[in-house]
């Protein structure tokens, strides 16, 4: 379960979050949506530990971990996912290398034995198979020359690969075309489950009507304005969230 | 704090208890005097009963180097060398041959051990085992060494093996003995006593270094490889080889380079020559990784060494491939002679700096054959307050007609103290040829290290992944073993740089 209480952080002097409270329940799907500049992508960031963020107050919890205690790969071995909005690229390192590495790296953390290459290959291709994806994906290098579509594919084999406890997608489906879209929608409802969590990050509703949340949050200037079932998200679509904005203030 | 803080603070933090082959070993040690003149020069070559020809060609080595001026046109600093402050030759003291470890120095066995040597080649170079033990099914493939310790080669192993196939590989201080005539023939012929100031001192007072002849159409069997080691405190060490690849010939040579961790600068002034004649290929592999000094810049080696090589015949190839870690200065620019028609030479090199490190390396590449090919490849990377330059000269002559280059610098910063600089000269004096250039200067960015920890790997093992996939196109020109090695030994160095 991951429990978010009286979160406020910003970068430098600039508050973003200005006191977050949110619980998502272990096997929930919460979706945030928001008005540009509300800070959903600074929450992705202050809670997958990257530097540059300060928190000033508040707490987050996931499985019993204070996960702002703890370094980003302490958060990863602990089973947190942050799927990038922008991926980064990694010249010269093959997907299957930095994969394998970054799996092995959390199974020590975790103290589970390691897989050698055949194990891991297997696995991937498996994998791979199961998310209609191309079988070069392994060997090319992390990101390089690859379109904005494929990239975010690329998160989504990650994510398959790695299997965390808890997925936060930030605007995963940005720039997504319908067909892309659904690849990645499919990736997330293959491991739902009543161990997997996620918290979804979009501006819109279409991405929520393939990946169906249990709760929809409304966030607006650093705080959680309104939540509601997947109707919000439908409502929000329908009126815009100025309107919600300016009812809830 | 930002990354880009703890990345610099991270970097003040890395000591010299980062360089682990640090250790010195006490051995009972045979020394010249201090100082350099023209007697010195002639104890060296009397302690090695050398012919007079030799001699008098290290004399006249000494009498050019006299007049000639250190070289101050690279992007280097240090204080000015006393070359009267140094020992130049020094030995391990003989004693008669081991009949089993137990018997053998337990220092000199120790140092090997630290040095990762496996035990059967410990035996061997200790002397206790015959150097031809024909290796098991299974095992890995044999590597003949050569071990040189300060000035003098200890011992080489596989030598009847390698004589069966008619490939000799012995110290060149026994070269001369055995094989006069082969190395009054090559010694200083691809680069003159006289080239330059630090080829010059190297061959008024060169100790040893390991010669190498690949008879015609011969492949060499195994890999070749020297390990160099300075140990004798205020010493210079200054080898020599020379390789031989007659027509047709192959042989791919290895070598590996420590010194302990000592506060004072020791200076290593080498020189390598190679000679491919028609068909033949030399693959010439270094990991250099000798004592870079402390975070403050105090001791580390300076390195100043002049290798160079000739493609002779037709269709002849030289490749150099270097992984640079360690030295406080490093002075290098392997080079080829490309002087039969369509022969290539190569040059593949990764230089790494920290701290206050300093590397000015490149290559020479010049194109006199027709058709000739060269390709450069060069990536540095440079961490702490260090510098790092690549200095290339591309040289088309007259005669070279459809003579190709094709040129890649890529640079890597770590940190916002270092330096890298790319320095190429590209002369064409034929219309017909072609060359290219292609130049980068990246930062491993704090965004692909966030990407890396966010999914499980420390900062470590995030800066080791960003600095090896940036080194791919050059690591995988090393052999196997080599290539292993050198990703170990990269991230060692970088250890602490980012993280």
């Amino acid at each position: 379960m991951l429990e978010i209480k009286g979160l406020h952080a910003g970068i430098e002097d600039k508050e973003i979050l200005r006191g977050i409270d949110l619980v998502v329940p272990t096997g929930e799907v919460h979706a945030i949506m928001g008005p540009n500049g509300s800070g959903k992508s600074t929450l992705s960031y202050v809670l997958s530990g990257r530097e540059g963020y300060e928190v000033t107050g508040g707490s987050a919890t996931f499985d019993g971990h204070e996960l702002l205690e703890m370094e980003p790969e302490e958060r990863a071995a602990a089973g947190v996912f942050l799927a990038f909005q922008y991926p980064v690229e990694l010249p010269g390192v093959n997907n299957a290398n930095f994969l394998r590495t970054a799996l092995n790296a959390q199974r020590r953390a975790r103290g589970d034995a390691e897989l050698d290459a055949v194990q891991f290959l297997k696995m991937a291709r498996a994998e791979i198979k199961r998310l209609s994806m191309a079988d070069d994906m392994l060997k090319r290098n992390v990101n390089v020359g690859f379109s904005g579509g494929e990239k975010k594919r690329n998160e989504v084999l990650q994510m398959a690969i790695l299997r965390p406890k808890l997925a936060i997608l930030d605007e995963t489906d940005s720039g997504l075309d319908i067909d892309a879209l659904k690849i990645v929608a499919d990736g997330v409802n293959a491991l739902r489950g009543p161990a997997f969590s996620a918290v979804v990050i979009t501006h819109y509703q279409r991405l929520l009507e393939h990946i169906v949340p249990d709760r929809v949050h409304v966030l607006a200037n650093g705080r959680i304005i309104r939540s509601g079932g997947p109707e919000l998200a439908l409502e929000l679509e329908a009126q815009g969230y100025a309107a919600v904005v300016a009812e809830a203030a | 704090m930002p990354a880009v803080t703890e990345t610099l603070d991270t970097v003040a933090a890395v000591t010299e208890g980062g360089y682990k082959w640090g250790f010195s070993t006490d051995i009972e040690m045979d020394m010249a005097p201090k100082g350099l003149n023209e007697d010195i020069v002639r104890l060296i070559s009397e302690r090695k009963g050398e012919p007079e020809w030799l001699l008098a060609w290290r004399l006249k080595a000494f009498a050019a180097w006299l007049k000639m001026e250190e070289p101050d046109w690279a992007k280097i600093h240090h204080p000015p060398i006393d070359y009267q402050d140094l020992h130049y030759y020094a030995a391990p003291k003989k004693k008669p041959g081991p009949k089993s470890l137990d018997e053998v120095d337990p220092a000199l066995l120790a140092m090997y051990e630290k040095l990762g040597i496996p035990l059967r080649e410990r035996a061997i170079l200790a002397g206790v085992e015959p150097g031809d033990v024909e290796a098991g099914e299974g095992e890995r493939p044999p590597v003949a060494i050569d071990a040189v310790f300060d000035s003098v080669s200890v011992a080489t192993t596989f030598r009847a093996t390698l004589a069966k196939s008619g490939v000799i590989f012995c110290p060149i201080s026994e070269a001369v003995h055995s094989h006069p005539e082969l190395v009054k023939q090559y010694l200083g012929s691809v680069v003159p006593a006289g080239d330059n100031y630090f080829a010059a001192l190297n061959s008024a007072v060169f100790s040893d270094g390991s010669f190498v002849f690949i008879p015609k159409g011969v492949r060499c069997p195994m890999e070749l490889s020297t390990y160099f080691r300075i140990n004798a405190r205020n010493t210079g060490q200054f080898e020599r080889t020379l390789i031989i690849v007659e027509d047709g010939g192959h042989v791919s040579y290895l070598e590996g380079c420590t010194a302990p961790q000592r506060d004072e600068n020791q200076l290593h002034a080498a020189v390598v020559e190679l000679v491919a004649m028609t068909d033949a290929t030399i693959k010439y592999s270094t990991v250099q990784n000798w004592y870079p000094g402390d975070a403050d810049g105090k001791g580390g080696i300076y390195n100043f060494v002049t290798k160079r090589g000739v493609c002779r015949g037709a269709r002849s190839k030289i490749s150099w491939t270097q992984v640079e870690t360690g030295s406080a200065i490093t002075w290098k620019y392997p080079s080829c002679i490309l002087q039969g028609d369509d022969s290539v030479g190569e040059f593949y090199s990764v230089a790494v700096t920290t701290n206050r490190q300093q590397a000015d390396t490149g290559t020479k590449m010049i194109h006199i054959g027709k058709r000739s090919k060269s390709t450069i490849v060069s990536k540095g990377i440079s961490a702490g307050r260090s510098d790092n330059t690549y200095r290339g000269l591309v040289r088309i002559m007259k005669g070279a007609d459809g003579a190709r280059n094709f040129t890649q610098c890529d640079s890597l910063l770590i940190g916002d103290q270092c330096g890298a600089h790319t320095v190429p000269y590209i002369e064409s004096r034929n219309p017909t040829a072609k060359t290219e250039h292609e130049a980068t200067t990246s930062k491993i960015a704090d965004d692909q290290l966030f990407y890396c920890r966010q999914r499980g790997l420390s900062q470590e093992d995030a800066v080791g992944l960003i600095v090896n996939g940036f080194c791919k196109d050059v690591l995988k020109e090393l052999p196997m073993e080599f290539a292993v090695e050198a990703q170990k030994l990269l991230a060692v160095s970088l250890e602490g740089s980012v993280g």
